[in-house]
């Protein structure tokens, strides 16, 4: 036992001198291999750096390019958009009926996916190496990033994926000190989906917004994104409200929210598909989904 | 009579098996490219991997349905009963839904990530059917054990309707289990249905001379002095389990329970020994029909499995009825 623990360490170490070595070099790493914990709890060892990447999921197919490694990929799911390059390649199908056939002619040497993905244990059955990760939070995405880094075997995995989360980080902060104060410590609802889904304080859509200096009136204590009762958000009246741009059309017609602050003074920020599509993913698009945000409160809160 | 009766039961069974040859083949040729025919060396390996586990899966879950379709209608006598009327199509949902709201969470334990949603589905149907057992108090009493199977039934399926609202972002993946799929069964997974429905089909035509009796009555089955109550609870752990076994690996394939055995009864009245074999070999061929349109009519997108085996299936049912009627003015059911 002892001996196997020291064996472990040893081996560790080693990883680690050679991971800090290649961090340092100038060429691609070889030979050290990484070894991922997904969201499922399953420890996957990529041993070289894979040349045939497929992700299932748009926000990692972006976390993908956003560390300079779009030409990695050689396929994507049907509803990845983002950056331009992934449009050229093959689409695969949604989350629950990705195309296994097609995946699979593709040769990929590592696939990408969400946690609930349904293709997973047949691809691991086919032998394919198969990484489940799906930022949460976005200290959670911090971790994505990292991982994805490392699984790409790319060259300084660490330092790239420092840089892009520092990158975004700054973003997020430049965006933050051009809300017009007026803005500020305004009552938000966030409607995230039909049949009324918040999003809530405690969600990716939420930090982002609190870090806007806006206050949710779906607590942490809700969940991240709990359906709320209609009567619940004319109680908690918001003075801003945050909605795809269809839902938004029939708003006046909900019964009894006419009283709403935000519909009364038609403070209403409605996303079209376009920008939800970067607004509710939990991708390295955060900044531009504030941007967005930020673009709304400025016209409603004109200074 | 009874020799053209027999004449006419091979005589489909030949034909169903010839089809299924035809299917199997076709199966190798559809892929994601639609029908390819020139390129069967280039695919070697996906074809092994790919298109004959899923071809032979679809025939084999097409296979138990026809079976546990056929055994449930002599059991209820009832020619409307289908494979899931025990509840088991709600607790299958319930538990897949209950397996992604683990997977959704952030910590599932290794011992859930082996189970699988497979395992959840097949373990939720064996659940409801269970329960709707001791709810029924045993197999006496037919009806009751209809009302029970209908209650955990709406039960079940409420409860996974609470999951739906309560975890949103599982809702596509329960509900394209419900649709049910054939795209993503293993070679591991034929195996096990191999084996469930091997067995199944052994015990049920064994104990089919109870269906016989049940035909003609529970008094004259008892005075046949058949042991009808041991048969029974037989029959339902063998209806249990195919249902299971198929609903686990596919999802919940519509109408192919209900459709085959009246297929099967349209052409051929007889002995339940042969027309539950027949149910087997025409659900097989239902499921692997509909298995290669689904992924040959519009490829490289896939419809959901169980969409075409309702269309394919009830439009042969009505057809078939059609004939019926305009055949025997009287316009007699074919319920056996």
């Amino acid at each position: 036992m002892m001996g196997a623990l020291q064996w472990v360490s040893l081996v560790g170490m080693l990883l680690f001198v050679q991971s800090v070595l290649a961090q340092n070099a100038a060429f691609p790493p070889t030979g050290a291999p990484f070894s991922v914990t997904d969201d499922r709890g399953r420890t996957v060892v990529i041993e070289k750096a894979p040349q045939r990447v497929i992700t299932l999921l748009p926000s990692l197919g972006e976390i993908v390019c956003e560390l300079q490694a779009c030409e990695l990929l050689v396929g994507v799911d049907r509803y990845s958009n983002w950056p331009e390059h992934v449009k050229t390649l093959p689409k695969l199908g949604g989350l629950d009926d990705t195309q296994l056939e097609a995946l699979v002619k593709l040769k990929p040497d590592l696939v990408l996916l969400a946690r609930s993905s349904r293709v997973t244990q047949r691809l691991e059955s086919l032998g394919i190496k198969v990484v489940a990760l799906e930022p949460q939070s976005q200290e959670d995405m911090h971790r994505v990033i990292q991982q994805i880094a490392g699984a790409l075997h790319l060259d300084n995995a660490k330092e790239r994926a420092e840089h892009l989360w520092q990158s975004i980080q700054q973003k997020l902060e430049a965006v933050a000190s051009r809300v017009p104060s007026s803005a500020k410590g305004a009552r938000i609802y966030f409607e995230a989906g039909s049949g009324y889904f918040a999003a809530g304080e405690a969600s990716y859509i939420g930090e982002t917004l609190k870090r806007l200096g806006m206050v949710n009136v779906v607590t942490p204590v809700m969940g991240s994104f709990p359906q709320v009762n209609p009567e619940f958000v004319v109680k908690a009246n918001p003075q801003i409200i945050f909605m795809g741009e269809r839902a938004a059309t029939d708003l006046k017609t909900r019964p009894g929210w006419s009283r709403i602050e935000a519909i009364q003074k038609q403070r209403i920020c409605s996303f079209t598909p376009a920008q939800s599509d970067i607004v509710v993913r939990s991708g390295p698009r955060i900044p531009d989904a504030a941007e967005l945000m930020l673009a709304c409160l400025k016209r409603i809160y004109p200074e | 009579m009874n020799a053209a009766k027999v004449a006419s039961a091979s005589k489909l069974a030949w034909q169903l098996g010839f089809l299924l040859w035809l299917l199997m083949m076709a199966g190798a040729l559809v892929g994601s490219e639609g029908w390819a025919w020139g390129q069967v060396q280039a695919d070697a390996s996906l074809i092994l991997d790919i298109r004959l586990p899923r071809t032979f899966g679809a025939c084999l879950a097409g296979a138990l349905l026809g079976l546990a379709g056929a055994l449930a209608q002599g059991l209820f006598r009832n020619p409307l009963a289908d494979p899931y009327l025990l509840g088991s199509a709600s607790g299958a949902s319930l538990g897949v839904a209950i397996g992604m709201v683990m997977l959704s969470q952030l910590d599932v334990s290794p011992w859930f990530v082996r189970v699988g949603i497979t395992g959840m589905a097949f373990m939720g149907a064996w659940l409801a059917v269970a329960l709707s057992l001791v709810l029924s108090w045993g197999v006496q009493h037919t009806l009751r054990l209809l009302l029970a199977g209908v209650v955990v039934g709406v039960v079940f399926g409420a409860i996974a309707s609470l999951l739906l609202v309560m975890f949103p972002q599982i809702q596509g993946s329960v509900q394209s289990f419900m649709l049910g799929s054939t795209a993503y069964v293993s070679w591991p997974a034929c195996g096990l249905m191999l084996g469930v429905l091997l067995v199944s089909w052994g015990v049920s035509v064994a104990a089919s001379p109870l269906l016989d009796g049940l035909a003609l009555g529970e008094a004259t089955a008892l005075s046949l002095g058949l042991p009808v109550k041991s048969l029974r609870w037989v029959l339902l752990v063998v209806l249990a389990l195919c249902t299971a076994a198929a609903v686990a690996q596919t999802g919940l394939i519509a109408f192919v329970g209900l459709a085959a055995p009246h297929l099967v009864r349209a052409r051929v009245k007889g002995m339940h020994g042969k027309t539950l074999s027949l149910s087997c070999l025409m659900g097989a061929v239902l499921l692997g029909a509909a298995d290669l349109l689904a992924r040959g009519l519009m490829a490289p997108n896939e419809l959901p499995v169980g969409v075409l085996t309702a269309i394919l299936g009830g439009g042969y049912m009505l057809y078939l009825m059609h004939g019926m009627t305009s055949r025997s003015a009287g316009g007699k059911g074919g319920s056996a």
